[in-house]
């Protein structure tokens, strides 16, 4: 499958047109942070995620979760090769709130 | 609310969960929906193109009411098949089509949904906002009630999951395991705005109709998808989608993806000037008939995206969603005149759905992904090729038609996609299949020539 580069969009752009309601509850967790260090080398969270919810911080060694990006589509918990994240429904009224959608 | 009993709990305002509501609330039954959004359509996202005939199913004669919202009726629809910097166009464009009721409708979803859950509420069912729900009741094997995330208990005959493609709820209940990204579909979309008179100077428009375009081939680099552009009333919906598995082996970021279907030579001159006013993303729901959940238990039934109810060959869900709600809600009505709600009464759902055209289209196409994802080397490939025969065809260099025609041909028959296909396609047992097709055609043939 082609995998060339594609320019790099700066997603942060993308997600100040979307509105939010924000909850200091986070609803989504990873399970093991060992699981991400040391067996998953590709870490499709950190790519796929429309959101960015999902960083690899080198320097942490280990991935940071924006939950306050999710902009709740799933795809997060059916991408997870190991099965490392925990992702629920933010509470009743909180999160994305689309306009359009 | 939580003293409160009800013939139905429908969880989900969305398409599915609201067409449940207003057929069972006509019917005189107490019903409540309950929806995790602050307002329904807040969590919803679609292309989206809306069909008057499963609107109308629940709400007759809506395109009437004047606070419908409608954006445009739809009177061109177009598919393009995209290269670098071609495309081949199929599409058809009708006055007909501008005639009410029209056949379908661009919407937007957050106003449409709110619209469409207040005529559930008109119709008499009670709808509850900013309510998670996170676990079904059980008693005796029977699905009796629902928990939410407050820690409410409210209890009902029959529970709908019409929640949404994370149907959450379903695996709750364990009638589904958690799709597997070759099931689903990742969309990226965003709504461009754009002033009425240049929207409708650009794309050919007039009597406030809107069109579609469908486009495949370069813009998903590769990975079994579409873009597709729809045009709203002051705004251009245009969004990208392929199948999650294959953003996971290419390694693809979905908004990267949108900016260079963007940002495509042909493309590029319909968004210009058009300012993003929301991106948004979702999961569609393309596993199809293989990956259809059980649809009914006791005291429980299954509708929508929560249910696989998508057929994306034509680009349909929303529609085979409301009718699925609406047959869910008829089923709960015919239940509570039996005052029986087991499984066995339930599985009447699933004959209304094999009646319906739901189950027979999503049947239809249920072998059509894994051919395509067989031979996703020469889908890759296609819109290349047609661009070429394309050239050949309309390029005018001095050689006979007879000579550009034969070029042409050879051109398909020797292209290694096309050549690798036949190979591993010409078995003996599928030339015999095509053998057999010509052969029933032939006796078609015969037998209307003779007149019968």
């Amino acid at each position: 499958m082609n995998s060339k580069k594609l320019p790099l969009v700066n997603v942060d752009e993308k997600l100040g047109t979307v509105v939010y309601k924000a909850d200091h509850q986070a609803h989504i967790t990873l399970k093991s942070a060992d699981a991400c260090l040391n067996r998953c080398p590709d870490k499709p969270c950190a790519t796929v995620c429309p959101a960015q919810v999902y960083r690899w911080e080198e320097e942490l060694k280990k991935v940071v979760v924006s939950f306050e990006n999710c902009i709740e589509c799933g795809a997060c918990r059916m991408l997870c090769p190991l099965n490392n994240i925990e992702c629920h429904w933010p509470r009743g009224g909180f999160g994305v709130q689309y306009r359009y959608g | 609310m939580s003293d409160d009993r009800f013939d139905s709990i429908v969880v989900g305002a969305g398409p599915a969960g609201v067409s449940a509501a207003i057929a069972m609330a006509k019917a005189g039954l107490k019903v409540v929906v309950l929806e995790r959004g602050e307002y329904p359509g807040s969590k919803n996202v679609q292309g989206a193109i809306m069909y008057t005939k499963m609107i109308g199913d629940s709400v007759p004669a809506f395109w009437k009411d004047p606070q419908a919202p409608l954006e445009r009726p739809i009177t061109e629809q177009k598919f393009w098949l995209l290269s670098k910097d071609s495309f081949f166009q199929a599409g058809f464009k009708s006055e007909k089509w501008l005639a009410e009721p029209h056949n379908c409708y661009s919407v937007i979803r957050a106003p449409f949904d709110r619209w469409y859950a207040k005529k559930a509420e008109e119709a008499g069912a009670e709808i509850y906002t900013g309510i998670t729900v996170s676990e079904v009741i059980k008693k005796d094997g029977q699905i009796v009630g629902v928990k939410t995330s407050e820690g409410d208990e409210l209890l009902a005959d029959v529970v709908i999951a019409a929640d949404g493609v994370n149907s959450l709820l379903a695996q709750q209940a364990g009638l589904l395991d958690e799709w597997t990204p070759d099931e689903v579909a990742l969309g990226v979309k965003e709504v461009l705005s754009l002033p009425r008179e240049k929207l409708e100077d650009r794309f050919n428009l007039e009597n406030g109709e809107g069109t579609t375009i469908e486009m495949f081939g370069d813009n998903t680099q590769g990975m079994m998808g579409y873009s597709f552009l729809y045009t709203n009333k002051d705004s251009v919906s245009f969004g990208v989608g392929a199948k999650l598995s294959h953003f996971q082996k290419t390694g693809i970021r979905p908004p990267d993806l949108l900016e260079y279907a963007k940002s495509h030579p042909m493309i590029r001159r319909l968004l210009k000037g058009a300012v993003s006013q929301e991106y948004s993303a979702h999961l569609i729901p393309e596993g199809g008939f293989y990956s259809m959940p059980p649809l009914y238990a006791g005291g429980f039934l299954i509708a929508g995206d929560a249910a696989q109810m998508v057929n994306p060959s034509h680009r349909e869900g929303s529609n085979l969603a409301m009718t699925a709600g609406r047959l869910a809600g008829e089923t709960v009505v015919e239940a509570k005149k039996k005052g029986d709600f087991s499984a066995v009464t339930l599985s009447t759902y699933q004959k209304k759905l094999e009646a319906s055209y739901v189950i027979p289209d999503l049947m239809d196409v249920k072998d059509l992904e894994p051919l395509a994802e067989k031979h996703m080397d020469l889908i890759r490939e296609i819109p290349e090729l047609f661009s070429q025969v394309a050239q050949d065809y309309f390029n005018v260099d001095g050689r006979p038609k007879h000579e550009v025609m034969k070029s042409m041909l050879n051109r398909v028959l020797t292209h290694s996609g096309v050549q690798k296909t036949l190979k591993k396609e010409m078995t003996l047992k599928n030339q015999w299949i095509l053998t057999k097709m010509a052969l029933k055609f032939r006796f078609l043939l015969w037998k209307s020539m003779r007149g019968k």
